[in-house]
């Protein structure tokens, strides 16, 4: 099994669920409003949509915004912690990878591959 | 006489609090907070959009914490600044008695070119209440996804009524295990077993030594019993002496291995058990976020263990950093638990905001403190990480979650003599130079070294803690975009501010 969102109905905090889609490479993907990024991908059942650099899957591991492990392209924009940012109706969402050859994103001078790496400072 | 601006960054149980008393001392107040609603992790609530009927049914405390809440942001002279990150501090002059420039980015993350603000504050006085995320030691196998940290476990149950799988175990160490898997099982999940590596001795030992003392925290204590007996009531198992020493699976955690650990942690061999899970969640104590207290210059002090790893920000009976005008509560002090981090809170933000140091309130406030900070000093102690842990590594596990540094590799560049200096060491295994900037490995990176022989610099007794992995001078990601662009002009001291979100108030001006 997978994570999953609990059940609107047998929820105590009762919730009233406004459904919305984004777009996940294409494929729509069915959330409702409030939830995250991540939080729409886990409920959808994928634990993973980033490649680190050897292409190993990651997914979410903090929740907070801390590791930056579940970061994916949103509208265009790169490196979006997707545990941070709320799923609006619509967000066309692309995934990334560090790995060689990985995502569509134009390779680095940082030696950090294609991807995220260099946006976020190197070598402090 | 003008008023005086208190910033305060955070506004979980501590920034909250300094944002209510700095108000209540005649202060402007602006806080900013990377949430869109207050809270804090402790707090973590629901968002709007859930339209929640009972949104209490989550919380310990909800009706005192939704009543400051509105109070604060209610107030007429603090401005409410959600969604907001601080992503450095600037040091005016050197030498300067005024607190650092804050740089703030505002608006929402992913909104695209342009959606968020730069903005500048030059405050009187900052209260820094920033909090902790989940330290998590590795394993093999720990960077599978279906792994999570205990917070994000907790932050998905209660933030957005999601749990991370079925069939879940909750391992690591410390009292913070127990209300993650409360928010489990009340999601829905079937936690398999709670694995605390601490043994059984050490626990009771640390929770129930003279238990006249637990009165003053009652609160406290009520909500560990209450836990202890929801774990009794869905018959899960807590196991104390035991650890996750593995994780296992095609793409996403199928199983973990867990094993009976020694009082330091080493692995009882032939005790290893395989367990079939669909997520694991995993907490090994909390690493202060010093990002801020460290640009402010605030000198930090050792942890309870003594450990290089752990460094907390020095304060005094006020919460007054070694910096002149800055000011430090909640669990960048000491993790101490929601009750201690309010009176800290509260402290600061008064004396922040210029209160009479002797007024009476603050006795309670500071013996409150105290206690709870004893409290955890006793909890801490029930829960230390021993020593032998990094036995259940190999060569080839991963240390670094970013960069994929192995643990051969750390281990090599300790011995090496030319790669003792931590810098150089970050260098040559890129350990801590990936997107999270060491905010995962570093505490970690920093032992490992110590244990391989590459002593730190600054652990002697006496000498200055040194700021370890937390000296990173960007806290937060910024695009080069948005450094390009000029911030919007201040407000004029004194100005009084509307409390709303700032980036509505720049839509209508």
């Amino acid at each position: 099994m997978s994570p999953r969102l609990v059940p609107a109905g047998s929820d105590p905090v009762g919730r009233r669920d406004r459904p919305l889609t984004i777009t996940v490479d294409g494929e729509p993907l069915a959330g409702v409003a409030g939830q995250s990024l991540a939080g729409v991908l886990l409920a959808a059942g994928r634990t993973s949509w980033r490649r680190s650099p050897s292409g190993a899957p990651r997914g979410v591991f903090c929740g907070i915004g801390v590791c930056f492990d579940c970061v994916v392209t949103v509208n265009g924009e790169r490196d979006v912690r997707a545990c941070r940012r709320r799923a609006l109706d619509g967000d066309a969402v692309t995934t990334q990878s560090r790995a060689a050859g990985g995502d569509a994103g134009s390779s680095t001078s940082s030696g950090t591959g294609t991807g995220t790496g260099t946006d976020f400072g190197d070598a402090r | 006489m003008t008023r005086r601006h208190v910033v305060v960054v955070g506004a979980g149980p501590a920034g909250l609090a300094a944002a209510d008393a700095a108000l209540a001392a005649g202060a402007e107040v602006t806080l900013i907070d990377t949430a869109e609603r207050p809270g804090g992790q402790y707090h973590r609530m629901l968002p709007d959009a859930f339209d929640a009927a009972s949104p209490e049914a989550l919380h310990h405390g909800y009706r005192a914490f939704e009543t400051r809440s509105r109070r604060v942001l209610g107030h007429p002279r603090c401005s409410w600044w959600a969604e907001s990150s601080v992503w450095a501090l600037e040091q005016p002059d050197p030498g300067s008695v005024t607190p650092p420039l804050v740089h703030v980015l505002t608006g929402d993350p992913g909104g695209g070119p342009g959606a968020r603000l730069r903005r500048v504050l030059a405050p009187d006085a900052l209260v820094l209440a920033v909090g902790a995320h989940d330290r998590v030691l590795p394993f093999p196998g720990w960077q599978l996804p279906g792994v999570f940290t205990a917070g994000a476990a907790q932050a998905l149950a209660k933030g957005e009524r999601l749990v991370i799988g079925d069939r879940v175990v909750v391992a690591g160490t410390g009292p913070f295990l127990l209300p993650v898997t409360a928010a489990l099982l009340a999601a829905g999940s079937q936690v398999v077993e709670v694995l605390e590596a601490a043994r059984t001795g050490g626990v009771l030992r640390g929770w129930l030594r003279r238990p006249w003392e637990l009165p003053a925290q009652a609160g406290k204590s009520g909500e560990l019993l209450e836990y202890a007996a929801t774990l009794r009531r869905h018959r899960v198992p807590y196991r104390p002496g035991r650890a996750v020493v593995e994780a296992r699976g095609d793409e996403r955690v199928e199983e973990i291995v867990s094993a009976e650990v020694r009082a330091d942690w080493s692995v009882v061999p032939g005790s290893e058990r395989t367990t079939a899970v669909d997520a694991v969640c995993v907490g090994h104590g909390f690493t202060p976020q010093l990002e801020l207290p460290v640009a402010a210059g605030c000198a930090l002090r050792p942890g309870p263990g003594g450990s290089p790893a752990e460094a907390f920000v020095d304060v005094d009976d006020d919460q007054a950093t070694s910096r002149p005008e800055v000011y430090a509560a909640g669990e960048i002090t000491g993790v101490a638990g929601a009750p201690a981090a309010r009176a800290e809170g509260a402290l600061a933000g008064w004396i922040a905001a210029g209160g009479d140091p002797e007024a009476r309130a603050l006795t309670a406030l500071r013996r409150s403190r105290d206690q709870g900070r004893a409290f955890a000093a006793r909890l801490a102690a029930a829960h230390p990480i021993g020593r032998a842990w990094p036995g259940w590594l190999r060569p080839d596990t991963v240390i670094c979650r970013c960069e994929e540094t192995d643990y051969a590799a750390v281990r090599r560049t300790a011995r090496d003599p030319a790669g003792t200096e931590p810098r150089v060491a970050k260098l040559a295994t890129r350990a801590g130079l990936g997107p999270c900037q060491a905010r995962v490995c570093g505490p970690t990176v920093a032992e490992l070294r110590a244990a391989a022989g590459g002593r730190p610099a600054g652990c002697r007794p006496g000498d200055p803690v040194p700021p370890g992995p937390h000296h990173r001078p960007v806290a937060e990601p910024i695009r080069l975009g948005e450094l390009a662009r000029p911030p919007e002009p201040p407000s004029p001291p004194g100005t009084p501010r509307q409390s709303s979100d700032p980036s509505v108030e720049e839509s209508t001006s």
